[in-house]
Order: structure tokens, then C-alpha cells, then sequence
């Protein structure tokens, strides 16, 4: 292989530094090198497949029922008249848009914040103590999450109205205090993020094994906790099948409250669809502070190593 | 010395002495702690799942055997009954075509695109991060929501797809009237909010990829497409298994899209899209209100769940018991999290 030097001499400066792109371009395996256009042009469609329904959604709710009928993209940009549609939508007689989020609010909030904790802790004692069964129990949480507990909802529902619970944020609430996946999820995290010498420390220092956990453990956990709280916040916050089943519309969540939208205000889709983008709008707040970590925790494999 | 007296026992070896001492309440807390507290600190998944997922679901069966309604509560133990009226209504059949086929409209097409963009993800991308969030962003639009605003892109009537359809010269499809159509649709949603979430497990496998493999492609002369399919294809075959199973999880439960699909709820006029859950929703909480009949269904779709899940994960075995590479702790990771997220959809 003639050196770039020489390639200069002979082939000339142009030819030379043709060629020394084309051996830097080998040279790197043609990994790390820049994607072309092309790339980029695709990823753009993919964003921009994912951005449309939710512009369409603020164009419909722009418009009038006439307006939509007339034409099905009335106008490019949204306008004044979706305030006056949001407003529409928070002053509905058919539910209480207030209460809707308030009641999503507390059960996404509560279930999140009691998901960690319990995750974390039982996550520390699986991943950090040695205990009789430790790993056929390990074994049976993780096989529970193949395990599609949904098609309970009958039995559920009975339990449920003999405890008086029907029509009640509790009815939401309980089922959703922890799950396999966090106890799983924290497991593997401490596993490898909470060395042994400081749990000793603690232990020699007389710390009992809840202080161990709360000083030592549960700081330790944080990232992956925070990652954790995120993925069961949204999970709760859409959440629909069993909220619809055992909540009403007296008392609904955000996404039942769609639903009664639909139900009540078929006629009107403007309405409709201007209310379903309120009910997104807190998620996609909550996107763009935190989606880099949402990316972060679904590819924590790759990224963690 | 001729009596044989009795051998006098052989002075046990004697125990090292220890102080007589009183073990203080403190020590015996803290064994007590060091025993009990490993089974109390995960004793609230075990109880709460005993109560709330293991139990409603094994209920589900003597339910089924009853005569059970809504408001009348627990009647006659009527056997088989409840099974044979279930097999009787033919929406019940109709459920289960409608599920396999919007489950078929939304799996496959889904993990061929999100492997193709967790490929372009895959490379040296400039606002990397940027392009990650950006096929993340349907995840968080609840399905509810994804179901109007797609019911209202596919209206039969002056929606956008048909709008569009007609500047390429394509007839309107009546997508709230026709099977098939319906279930593109309504698969369309599925597709819209997971596709690219499932990308980002996809690229999490690709990127644990070992480099070496590609430089050894690209010394033997291979092309970028070539890599992909001889390279990057069978090395993430185990997390391409496990998508497709966890999406038979969830998706054979779909029941917030068809939904919310028309306002009236219940699979259409002609219940070209009544799912299997939605049917059971309708059965227990709508028009028939009973539970009986309600937990047949759901005790068949669990039966016909656990099965397919068997014969994935035989096939599974099968195929990855061959030179497949082991599933590293963190791609297990990542797959569990996708399981769990798609097991309330």
C-alpha cells in the first residue's frame, strides 16, 4: 500500500486526499464514521409520524364540528378558539375536569412513591441478604410478571365491593402499591451498585438493618429509584382498563375522563379532542424534563454496561 | 482388678469455657432482625400479590362455575354451563378473530420497523439524544387519547388518512365499517405508541453488540446491509424472541384502543372489532352484567395466553439453544421492564 505521500507525488493533492479519506473511512471500520442524509431523512419521518396526531389533535380542537366537516385539516396552525375549546372542556357539566386530574395526581403520585419504597426495600433484601428461599422467591416474583394478573378483574371486583370500595381512589390505588417489575428492577440495580463494605460499616456501627437500608441503600438506589418512580408514574397516569371497570363517573381519572368526553360530546369532536390533548399535556411536560431519563431507563442495559 | 467395673463414661471433651453471660435485649433483637427483617422487607409484594393478582385470578375459575351476576351476587353452582353459553355466543368467536388479528396487524409490522430505526439509531448519530427522544414521545400519550385522535384520523367521513388516500387516487375505506379495515386501524394505535419504545430495547441489544464482529464483517468485505443481516439480526435474535412474546402479552388483553374506537364502546355495530377483554367487559359490566359468564371468558383467555406463551418460549428454547448468545443481566433488564410496561396496556 503506497503511503499518502507518495500518492500526493504522483497522483497529485486532490487524488491524494481522496485517498487518505477513503483509508481513514477503513481504517475506522466504517462504524464510527457520520451517517449520510438519508439517515437522518428517515429518523425525521419516524419523529415526525409521532409529533402529526398530536398537531392534528390542536387543529381539530382549533375548529368547529362545520369547519372539520368541511375539511379534514381546516387550518396549519392551532387558534384562540382552542382556549375557548380547554375551557369548554374544564367547565364540562358531565364530569369535573378538576377533580379528574386531582384524582389522577394522587393515584399516579402515591403509587409511585410506594412502588419505590417497597421495590427498594425488598429489592435490598434480595440483591444484599442471605436468607432461606431467597433464590426460588427471586425466581417466583420474576415469573409473575408473565403472568397476565389482569383477567382477575371479576374476583377483583367482588373484593372490592364487599369492601365498600367501588367508586373509590383506594379501589386504584391498592392493587398498584408495588409490582414484580420494581422489585426486580431494584434487585438487579443493588446488586451491582451497593457494595458489601458499606453495609458491614453500617452493621458494625450498630445501625440495624432498616437504618442500613434508609441511610445506606436507599441513597444508594436513587437513580435507578427516580427511573423507577418515572416509568410507574406514566404507567398509572394512562392507565384505563381497571379504573374504568371499578371508578365512575363521579369520581373518575383523566383517562375515564376522556372517555365521558367522547361519550358526551361525540357530536362536537373539536371538544373532544381538545380535551384529549389537556389530558396529554401534563405527560408531555413531564417529557420534556424527563425523557432523556425515561430513554435512559428502557436502554439502561446498554448504557450501564 | 478382676471385676470389671464399669468403664467410667469418657469425660466429654470439655467445652471451651464461656462466661456465663445475659444476652442483652439488644443482641436479641438485633438476631431476631437479622433473621426476620430479609422476609418482612419483601413480604408486601408477596401479600399484595397473593391478594390482588394470585387470588382473583384462581377465583376467576370457581366464579366460572357459578351463576354470578352483578347485582344478584353468587347464585347456583351450575357447572360447565357458563362455558357452554360462552361458546354459544358467537361474539365470543368473533372476539377471538378480532384479537389474533389486530394482534397480528400490530406485532409483526412493529418489530420489523423498530428494528430498522433502532438500526439507524445505532450510528454515530449527530443530537443523538434528541433522535432517542424523539421516537420515545408517542409512549407517553396514554392509549385512551391515541385511540380518539386515531378514530378520528380514520373517520370514514372527512378524516385525514381518507383525505390523503383520495389525493393519491384511492377510494375511501369505511374504516369504522369493514373487519379488516378496523383492525389496521385500531393496530395502527398499538403500533403508534410502542414502536418506538420498542426500538430503544432494540438498540440497547445492538449496542451490546461486540464491535469485533463488524470489523471481522467489514474485513470480509461486507456492506452495511450485509452486516446488518448476517451480523446484527442473529446476535439480538434473543431480545427479538422476547418482544414478541411479551407483545403476546399484552397485546392478545387489548382493550383501551377498540374502545374507545366508536363512542358507543362496544366493538362496532357489527362487532367487527370487539376484542376478547372488551368482550368480557361487556359481558361482566355492560349489557348482560354477569360475572359467571364474564370469568369464563377471562379463564379462556388466560388458558389460551399461558399456552401460546409455552409454545413461544418451546420454540424459544429451541432456537436460542443453538449458538444464540446468552442474554447478558443488563439486555434481561431491559427486556423485564418492557414486560412489565406492556403488561397493563
Amino acid at each position: 500500500m503506497s503511503s499518502i505521500g507518495v500518492t500526493q507525488q504522483t497522483a497529485g493533492k486532490g487524488a491524494a486526499r481522496a485517498a487518505s479519506k477513503k483509508r481513514n473511512r477503513k481504517l475506522v471500520g466504517g462504524y464510527d464514521r457520520r451517517p449520510r442524509w438519508v439517515t437522518y431523512a428517515i429518523l425525521a419521518l419516524a419523529v415526525v409520524i409521532g409529533i402529526l396526531p398530536l398537531y392534528y389533535t390542536l387543529i381539530i380542537g382549533s375548529s368547529t364540528p362545520g369547519e372539520i366537516a368541511a375539511n379534514p385539516l381546516p387550518q396549519l396552525f392551532p387558534d384562540a378558539s382552542l382556549f375557548a375549546n380547554f375551557s369548554a372542556v374544564i367547565n364540562s357539566t358531565a364530569f369535573s375536569f378538576w377533580k379528574a386530574f386531582g384524582n389522577s395526581v394522587i393515584i399516579a403520585v402515591v403509587t409511585s412513591l410506594s412502588i419505590v419504597l417497597f421495590s427498594t426495600l425488598a429489592g435490598f433484601s434480595f440483591a444484599k441478604l442471605r436468607f432461606r428461599g431467597r433464590g426460588p422467591l427471586l425466581l417466583f416474583v420474576i415469573a409473575t410478571m408473565a403472568v397476565p394478573t389482569q383477567l382477575g378483574v371479576v374476583p377483583l371486583y367482588i373484593v372490592m365491593s364487599q369492601l365498600n370500595w367501588i367508586g373509590q381512589l383506594q379501589a386504584v390505588i391498592v392493587p398498584g402499591l408495588i409490582t414484580a417489575f420494581g422489585v426486580f428492577w431494584m434487585t438487579q440495580y443493588l446488586e451491582s451498585a451497593l457494595p458489601y463494605e458499606l453495609i458491614e460499616a453500617a452493621r458494625v456501627d450498630g445501625a440495624s438493618l432498616f437504618r442500613t437500608f434508609w441511610s445506606i441503600a436507599l441513597p444508594a438506589a436513587r437513580p435507578a429509584a427516580v427511573m423507577l418512580a418515572l416509568f410507574s408514574f406514566v404507567q398509572q397516569w394512562t392507565n384505563f382498563f381497571w379504573p374504568s371497570i371499578v371508578l365512575n363517573q363521579n369520581n373518575p381519572t383523566l383517562p375515564l375522563a376522556v372517555r365521558l368526553l367522547q361519550a358526551n360530546y361525540f357530536v362536537d369532536y373539536t371538544l373532544v379532542l381538545a380535551g384529549v390533548f389537556l389530558v396529554t399535556l401534563p405527560l408531555l411536560i413531564l417529557f420534556i424534563f424527563a425523557g432523556r431519563q425515561l430513554v435512559a431507563g428502557i436502554m439502561s442495559g446498554a448504557v450501564k454496561g | 482388678m478382676s471385676l470389671k467395673s464399669p468403664a467410667p463414661p469418657a469425660p466429654a471433651p470439655e467445652a471451651p469455657y464461656r462466661a456465663p453471660r445475659r444476652v442483652g435485649f439488644s443482641q436479641t433483637l438485633s438476631r431476631w432482625d437479622v433473621k426476620v427483617s430479609p422476609y418482612l422487607y419483601i413480604s408486601p409484594f408477596f401479600i399484595l400479590f397473593a391478594v390482588t393478582g394470585l387470588f382473583p385470578l384462581v377465583y376467576t375459575a370457581v366464579v366460572s362455575l357459578h351463576q354470578w351476576t352483578l347485582l344478584g351476587g353468587q347464585g347456583d353452582f351450575v357447572g360447565f354451563q357458563n362455558y357452554i353459553d360462552v361458546f354459544n355466543q358467537p361474539n365470543f368467536w368473533k372476539s377471538l378473530r378480532n384479537t389474533f388479528s389486530i394482534f397480528l396487524f400490530s406485532s409483526v409490522p412493529q418489530v420489523v420497523v423498530a428494528i430498522a430505526i433502532a438500526a439507524l439509531l445505532d450510528q454515530n448519530l449527530r443530537a443523538r439524544t434528541f433522535w432517542r427522544m424523539g421516537v420515545l414521545l408517542p409512549y407517553v400519550v396514554a392509549p385512551v387519547a391515541v385511540g380518539l385522535i386515531f378514530g378520528r384520523l380514520f373517520a370514514d367521513q372527512s378524516g385525514l388518512i381518507n383525505a390523503w388516500l383520495g389525493a393519491i387516487g384511492i377510494d375511501p375505506v369505511k374504516w369504522h365499517v369493514d373487519v379488516i379495515p378496523s383492525h389496521i386501524a385500531i393496530a395502527s394505535m398499538v403500533n403508534f405508541r410502542w414502536t418506538g419504545y420498542n426500538a430503544l430495547i432494540f438498540l440497547a441489544a445492538m449496542q451490546a453488540v461486540p464491535r469485533e464482529l463488524y470489523e471481522a464483517a467489514i474485513i470480509d468485505g461486507a456492506g452495511r446491509m450485509r452486516q446488518f443481516f448476517s451480523v446484527t439480526v442473529p446476535q439480538i435474535r434473543s431480545t427479538i424472541i422476547f418482544i414478541i412474546i411479551t407483545s403476546t402479552i399484552g397485546g392478545l388483553q387489548i382493550f383501551d384502543e377498540p374502545r374507545v374506537y366508536d363512542e358507543y364502546g362496544t366493538g362496532g355495530a357489527d362487532k367487527q372489532w370487539l376484542t376478547t377483554t372488551l368482550y368480557l367487559y361487556d359481558l361482566g359490566w355492560g349489557t348482560q352484567a354477569n360475572f359467571g359468564r364474564a370469568a369464563a371468558v377471562a379463564w379462556l383467555l388466560f388458558i389460551v395466553i399461558i399456552a401460546i406463551g409455552l409454545v413461544n418460549f418451546a420454540i424459544t428454547r429451541r432456537i436460542s439453544s443453538g449458538d444464540a448468545p446468552k442474554m447478558t443481566r443488563n439486555q434481561r433488564r431491559a427486556y423485564a421492564r418492557a414486560n412489565a410496561a406492556r403488561r397493563n396496556r
